[in-house]
């Protein structure tokens, strides 16, 4: 079969079983409650991959133990895995996670966003550009790019 | 300096709301430095809109005088006032840059530049407003001449950064152009003579004790001997050039680093901005703005620089834009992804 994607045939992993907080738990609705690294990976585990049906959790593009949170410093940092190291998406996937994440958690978060270290052709370049906030500002003023980018981000709202 | 035996505090004394998104660049009029006449600077956001703010003379607070908006279509990321004050230009992610004139109260814009193939980053006047020049995401940097009638003639495309160039910068009394780069390189372009034609006669890279990541910003001493640049790379640094000797007619002077102010920001430093009595303010993607000073110590050693105070929190988000009051008093306009701009007063605290 002749196909036009980056990676035609990913290998696709079953998704992590999903716990559900109970609210009884919480002694007190109205405290701060700290962001953990599965509240994280709840906002971007259902993002859906820019060329397959799959979420980025399916094809272990993230695993939860790719996310590194500080709150007392009000820092987080997601580590992706592309599928395949000369994976054109991977600036996509990037811009993705960070504009979910921008959407998602208080405004006082420093956020950054890499590949895996070994996992990119391009990394440095992709590193980069990814943490460019001039960059991703004019990236999202592209109409093209933001609706992909809000197609992949649809599933996560769930 | 004898602000280093003062107990200094950077002092908020207002906070400006208006932009709906983040406050990009700030701009004081250079022709209201004056202190019989009030002060007033634009600023510009990715809300698509630049403001002009003015002084009120009784309440010494700034107000909100003019929206320009409908003009840009996307961010405007940078605003620079002719040396007169009578003309504004303005950079915008809209591929433009538009200059504005001030007709009775009222601004117009009264001519469009056309040309970048994409984003323009940066807007800059030359000292003696006879000059713009602007540089984007196409990587070259445009420098136009100014024409009778708002007029403005592009008399040259400079390329040569590899990557898109973030800032442009005329130097304060000659007519040497700086631009810095994604690329992490600072290149000074030159004409020997009025009539010739521009080229790069320096790339300050890593290589040269440059920096190791994108730079963001730069700015001049009053004299101009003095350059500063803030990086993605965490650091500032400080480099000299024979200006005296350059303007003498000898030639070109190169620039050398002088030295690297290392371990002060957490995260980016996107802007700095050098004080007309020599303190360095700086900005980051760390929410703090820091002041530095020259230190009278390290003279055995040649110059070198310090921390003269650290105002953590300055803003909510990153600090994108620090600048100085051109006048007597010594006030600082910050503007911050937060959409605030902040104005604050450098007080010597008694005892």
């Amino acid at each position: 079969m002749v196909s036009g994607l980056i990676n035609a045939n990913p290998v696709v992993y079953e998704k992590k079983e999903r716990q559900v907080r109970s609210i009884a738990t919480i002694p007190d609705e109205y405290a701060v409650e700290p962001i953990d690294q599965q509240e994280i990976f709840d906002h971007i585990r259902d993002i859906k991959d820019p060329e397959h049906p799959y979420s980025l959790e399916e094809l272990k593009v993230i695993t939860e133990d790719a996310i590194e949170v500080d709150n007392e410093r009000s820092y987080v940092r997601v580590t992706f895995t592309p599928t395949v190291e000369h994976c054109s998406m991977a600036t996509v996937i990037g811009l993705c996670l960070r504009v979910k994440l921008m959407r998602s958690l208080p405004s006082r978060y420093k956020m950054d966003i890499r590949v895996a270290p070994g996992t990119h052709a391009t990394e440095a370049a992709v590193n980069k550009q990814l943490n460019d906030k001039e960059r991703v500002a004019a990236a999202l003023e592209n109409p093209n790019l933001l609706d992909m980018v809000d197609e992949c981000l649809a599933p996560s709202y769930g | 300096m004898e602000l280093l035996d003062g107990n200094l505090e950077l002092k908020e004394i207002q906070n400006l709301q208006g932009h709906t998104d983040r406050v990009w660049s700030i701009a004081w009029n250079p022709a209201t430095a004056a202190a019989d006449v009030p002060a007033v600077f634009a600023s510009c956001s990715g809300d698509k809109t630049v403001r002009i703010w003015e002084a009120s003379p009784s309440t010494r607070s700034w107000d909100c005088k003019a929206v320009l908006e409908e003009t840009h279509t996307r961010t405007v990321r940078s605003c620079a006032w002719s040396p007169s004050g009578k003309l504004l230009a303005t950079a915008s992610f809209d591929a433009t840059t538009a200059i504005w004139e001030n007709v009775g109260g009222d601004f117009e814009c009264v001519s469009t530049l056309e040309g970048h193939e994409n984003e323009v980053k940066s807007v800059s006047w030359n000292a003696s407003g006879s000059l713009l020049a602007t540089c984007g995401r196409d990587r070259t940097v445009w420098i136009w001449e100014v024409m009778p009638g708002n007029e403005f003639e592009c008399i040259e495309v400079l390329q040569g950064h590899t990557q898109d160039v973030k800032m442009v910068q005329w130097h304060p009394t000659m007519d040497i152009l700086f631009s810095c780069s994604y690329d992490n390189t600072v290149k000074v372009w030159w004409s020997e003579d009025a009539e010739g034609d521009w080229s790069c006669v320096q790339t300050l890279g890593e290589s040269s004790n440059g920096h190791s990541s994108t730079i963001w910003s730069l700015a001049f001493n009053a004299k101009g001997d003095k350059l500063v640049t803030s990086s993605d790379d965490l650091t500032l640094k400080i480099w000299e050039a024979d200006i005296v000797r350059m303007q003498s007619g000898d030639g070109y002077a190169p620039w050398n680093h002088l030295c690297t102010l290392s371990g002060y920001h957490d995260r980016t430093i996107f802007s700095v901005h050098w004080s007309r009595e020599g303190i360095i303010a700086s900005g980051a993607a760390d929410d703090a703005i820091r002041l530095f000073v020259e230190s009278k110590d390290g003279l055995m050693n040649g110059p070198s620089y310090q921390l003269l105070l650290k105002k953590e929190k300055a803003h909510d988000m990153d600090v994108n834009s620090v600048q100085w009051f051109p006048g007597e008093k010594r006030l600082l306009a910050s503007g911050s992804d937060d959409g605030a701009i902040k104005i604050w007063e450098l007080e010597t605290l008694p005892g």
